[in-house]
């Protein structure tokens, strides 16, 4: 399965959706139980090759058990995975074709950083001078040339996941998996390597893997996320889809923040949330049920200085879903205030905000203030309750 | 959805089975290679002597029947049965017939007319196919009748026949003398556990709170001890309060040869052990609750109580079950110093060596297996909450000078070092010196051990040849069978099996092992009978003797290899022998030369299990210790335990050496 590969830009679309070409990756009703404990529950996805993946969830949503099956390091119980349209459902782990990163990057400690580059191409038939000529490649790759001779304990964590990252990629694989590649490491070098992996894999074309719990960094490199929890996928879709219409509670409440109302559906398009009515998109409910209604901090526009509209009504409609709130509480974020509102329109539950630094000097929003935000009607979301 | 979820809607299909790759059939061999080196080595040698301790032999005299001709040889007299014959005559008493494996009875005791000479023939048979006899040295069996003449009946001789009880055992604690060994035992352990567990705390806490003076040189006479033979603190003390002894007054009356000089030796060489173990339970001290303790203004006293003991608790219970089971199951000390004081191990010797009763043997070895496993089990847990205790992240502690504490426990150290080169010197002193303490004038005879029983110089030149083999091939075998337990995935049963089998040796006395391996080795249907006598059945005692420590050092050091390598390997789709060869060994390098001084300096010094297994060609410089002892020749044993010292003293250094210049070259990345 080794082909000679380039480091080169291959002409593979990245944003190709899945179904519309040959999928690389095809996971077919795969399971995975340990005992009565059921790790993976019938998971299915299909990646298209040059595709970066992210698999997303909370600790012990059976994310990492998934790639290390994809891996052959733990095997899966049930199901069948094929690669490139090989079955390797049982194959062991050296008979498939992937390169693999390590949250811990498991470089070899006593091996310079050149040897640990080119510990898998030996042993394949290559000469001394196609070995040494690759590794130089690589390291000019990762941006580590003057290191070569250096042992992994001299590294930065940041340099060692590059070399952990060239290891893998020397081989050429056809599939890379990376195992939590960047929770080691500090805020700073985390974004800079986020950038620098997702870069190098547009520029290898390689059909790309990682498992994450951390959303931000989901929704910066992946081009599709599988958002999975207590071992069934919730939802797979483009960081957008997955961001704006989350398709369940979990997905809402996990990649991104949230409030969270009890709501009831009213006719018309209408939930009730507290005392009032809001306008939202109601169509999978019907009138009478009951719901969570899910709106995020971002999403809340202030209208600013106090216009007062006389409710008297016992349910007063909201064209505009527009509430009087108060400020309770202010916190200055850098760049953002978040804010804690109140409104005795939506009972005694505490809204919580996010106006821009601009907005809030604009508007002369101030903490014991009474100000009116707008909860726009299509970021209003409804899931069913308990779910 | 809850994280429990149990599999009442089944996934279709067969579960998926991984197809396995060369790597794993290539691990799979060399686990079960060294898997069935445990069970022979371990394993089986055991269960045979379990089964000896419940067999009984005696003879069963109802089974034989005899029949007499007349001078004739033509004309038969009736037949009849041994027993009736035994009932006229009274020639064996009923205690008589309870005998052994080996027993033998003389068909002629039940014809007290019975010539040689005669022309008179002899029939003789059994009533059942398990009845045996011997004529001469050909076994017969069964039912039917074999005829002798009298010069060849002179020869016939009856075997006892074996049942499987618990006689032996009620033998065993019908015997008063026996049964107290098992009291005298328990309370030296005791005893001594007490005794050292304090002196070893107050030692190890001199050196981790205080800021004494010397700590380093303490620490390095403290570990003496491991370097000697448990027999040489028995022969100094012998020196020093034996019945020539100098010191014999301070005893007031009292022998040294008894319980007074089984403790003080056993303290002397379980001391380092007890010593490491708590050294290292407060070495992990966190600075943090000292800090606490200090700013809720608590007492030193206060602060030693809540703190420091709770800290070490678990090194301390470690520690006491250690020393209990290493003076319970020693042998050599209670030999030289015990006198006339049964103890357990003791008792084996005596049953096996001296009265060649190899089913009481067996049965003292399984009673005293029996504190030793309940030691070992205790340790056990002990020892997996004390994991729980380290991960938590602690500031290492730093002590404050105190010029009053530095002082106590500097001059504390130095009373223990004291001990300690006291014996030692002792030794050194009565090896060198014509007839102590009379004639004090420097001689090297004592060192003329060619001229001693014992095995002289080529007792001493097998023992470094038994250390090196057990070092080279002790830290291979045991290295492999740590790396299969640890990285091998997969055959979870077998690798479970094969731990349990590792930690087993630490539950078994020297003396048992050695004793199980005659009743293993020594059986001449089994295959390997043939290395019975030799230097490898030395090898290979004293390698699974030591298995334990030397397999907990091993795993230790794989466990702080990330985990993850070998899945890098297999994605790199390079062979596990390419791993194991180029990162694992070089990485764990230290602890592979660890392993390996650890079992010379052992197989150097140990008595117990290769007592029963030496032969003529095979003698050992520990076994001639205790045999010049037996033999009365004190100043040559004395100067035969200090070359093993000596020996093990240039061990350590080249080890240190060897390590030095090898981490240099291989270690450079540390």
């Amino acid at each position: 399965m080794r082909h000679a590969m380039s480091i080169e830009p291959t002409p593979t679309s990245i944003h190709r959706a899945p179904g519309e070409a040959a999928s690389y990756l095809e996971i077919t009703d795969l399971w995975k139980s340990y005992g009565d404990f059921v790790a993976l529950r019938d998971i299915s996805l299909s990646i298209a090759k040059g595709e970066f993946v992210c698999f997303l969830g909370p600790s012990g949503c059976g994310k990492t058990t998934l790639l290390r099956a994809i891996a052959g390091l733990d095997l899966q119980s049930h199901g069948k995975i094929l690669q490139g349209g090989r079955n390797i459902s049982s194959l062991p782990a050296s008979s498939r074709d992937y390169g693999i990163v390590f949250q811990s990057y498991a470089l070899f400690p006593n091996l310079t950083i050149e040897q640990n580059i080119a510990f898998g191409l030996e042993n394949a038939g290559r000469s001394r001078a196609e070995i040494t000529a690759r590794v130089t490649e690589l390291l000019e790759t990762v941006g580590l040339s003057a290191h070569g001779k250096k042992y992994p304990a001299q590294l930065s964590g940041g340099q060692q996941q590059r070399i952990a990252l060239a290891r893998a990629i020397a081989i050429s694989p056809g599939l890379l998996l990376l195992d939590e590649p960047l929770s080691a490491l500090d805020a700073k070098v985390r974004v800079h390597l986020r950038h620098e992996i997702k870069s190098l894999q547009r520029k290898l074309g390689v059909t790309t893997i990682m498992v994450t719990h951390d959303q931000e960094e989901a929704l910066a490199m992946a081009d599709r996320i599988v958002v999975m929890n207590h071992g069934v996928i919730e939802q797979v879709g483009s960081p957008t889809e997955i961001y704006r219409h989350p398709k369940t509670l979990f997905v809402a409440d996990f990649i991104g923040e949230t409030n969270q109302f009890p709501a009831k559906v009213l006719p018309d398009g209408q939930v009730e949330i507290g005392h009032s009515a809001f306008r939202c998109l109601t169509e999978d409910f019907a009138t009478g049920d009951t719901a969570t209604s899910v709106v995020r901090p971002v999403d809340i526009i202030p209208h600013g200085a106090y216009a007062h509209a006389v409710n008297a009504i016992d349910r007063p409609t909201t064209p505009q879903n527009l509430i009087d709130a108060e400020v309770r509480e202010m916190e200055f974020l850098g760049m953002f205030w978040r804010t804690r509102l109140t409104a005795p329109r939506l009972g005694e539950r505490t809204l919580v905000a996010d106006f821009s630094v601009n907005a809030v000097r604009r508007l002369q929003i101030e903490t014991g203030g009474v100000i009116q935000v707008e909860i726009p009607q299509d970021r209003l979301l409804l899931f069913p309750r308990g779910a | 959805m809850t994280m429990t979820l149990a599999l009442d809607f089944a996934p279709p299909g067969k579960r998926v089975r991984q197809e396995s790759s060369r790597d794993d059939r290539i691990k799979l061999g060399f686990m079960a290679v060294i898997g069935l080196y445990l069970i022979i080595a371990l394993g089986a040698p055991l269960a045979v002597m379990l089964s000896k301790s419940l067999s009984t032999y005696r003879f069963d005299l109802a089974a034989f029947e005899f029949q007499v001709s007349d001078e004739t040889g033509a004309n038969w007299g009736p037949v009849v049965t041994a027993e009736a014959l035994n009932q006229q005559l009274g020639a064996i008493t009923d205690e008589e017939l309870d005998s052994s494996s080996d027993g033998r009875l003389a068909a002629t005791k039940f014809f007290p007319d019975f010539s040689f000479r005669s022309p008179v023939q002899y029939r003789i048979r059994g009533t059942s196919a398990d009845t045996a006899f011997l004529a001469g040295s050909t076994l017969e069996k069964g039912t039917e009748w074999r005829e002798y003449d009298s010069g060849t009946f002179r020869r016939v001789v009856l075997r006892p026949a074996s049942s499987l009880g618990l006689e032996n055992f009620k033998t065993y604690f019908s015997t008063p003398a026996l049964a107290r060994s098992i009291y005298n035992s328990v309370l030296m352990a005791a005893i001594s556990t007490v005794v050292t567990i304090s002196i070893a705390f107050a030692l190890a806490y001199g050196l981790t709170r205080s800021c004494m003076p010397l700590k380093g040189l303490f620490r390095g006479i403290l570990t003496i001890p491991i370097l000697v033979p448990s027999l040489l603190p028995g022969i100094a003390l012998v020196y020093l309060f034996g019945n020539q002894g100098v010191f014999k007054d301070w005893l007031m009356g009292y022998s040294i040869y008894g319980p007074i000089g089984i403790v003080i030796g056993s303290v002397f060489f379980t001391l380092p052990h007890a010593f490491l173990i708590i050294l290292t339970a407060l070495s992990v001290a966190d600075a943090r609750h000292y800090e606490a303790a200090a700013s809720l203004k608590a007492s030193k006293w206060r602060t030693f109580t809540t703190v420091t003991v709770p800290g070490a608790r678990y090194g301390l219970v470690s520690a006491a079950f250690v020393v209990f089971t290493l003076v319970i199951t020693d042998f050599g000390l209670p030999k030289v110093i015990g006198g006339q004081y049964g103890m357990l191990a003791v008792d084996i010797y005596k049953q096996v060596i001296g009265q060649q009763n190899f089913e009481m043997g067996a049965v003292v070895s399984v009673i005293l297996l029996v504190p030793a496993i309940l030691a070992f089990a205790v340790d056990r847990r002990m020892q997996k909450r004390q994991v729980a205790l380290l991960s938590a992240r602690a500031v290492p502690y730093s002590p404050k000078p105190n010029a009053r504490l530095d002082a106590i426990c500097f001059a504390f150290a130095c009373l223990v070092s004291l001990f300690i080169l006291g014996m030692i010197a002792m030794c050194q002193i009565a090896a060198l010196v014509k007839f102590w303490p009379y004639d004090l004038t420097l001689t090297t005879k004592n060192f003329a051990f060619d001229l001693m029983d014992g095995g002289g110089w080529a007792a001493y030149g097998n023992s470094i040849q038994l250390a090196l083999l057990t070092a080279l091939f002790g830290s291979l075998v045991v290295f492999a069978g740590a790396y299969m337990v640890e990285k091998a995935d997969g055959f979870r049963l077998g690798r479970g099996i094969f731990h349990f089998l590792a930690m087993m040796p630490m539950a078994v006395p020297g003396m048992v092992l050695g004793l199980a391996y005659i009743f293993f080795f020594n059986n001449p249907a089994n295959p390997l009978n043939a290395i019975y006598g030799t230097m490898t059945i030395l090898v290979v005692s004293t390698v699974t003797h030591f298995y334990t420590v030397a397999h907990l050092t091993a795993l230790t050091a794989l466990k702080q290899m990330d985990p993850e390598f070998e899945s890098v390997a297999a994605s790199l789709k390079q062979p596990f022998h390419r791993l194991f060869f180029r990162v694992t060994v070089p990485v764990c390098l230290p602890a592979i030369l660890n392993i390996a001084i650890y079992l010379f300096v052992n197989a150097m010094t140990t008595v117990s299990a290769v007592v029963f297994l030496y032969a003529t060609d095979t003698k050992l410089a520990s076994v001639a210790v205790l045999n010049m002892d037996d033999a009365g020749d004190i100043a040559p044993a004395a100067a035969m335990g200090m070359m093993i010292f000596y020996t093990n003293v240039a061990a350590k250094l080249i080890h240190a050496l060897i390590a030095r210049g090898l981490l240099a070259r291989t270690q450079a990345w540390r």
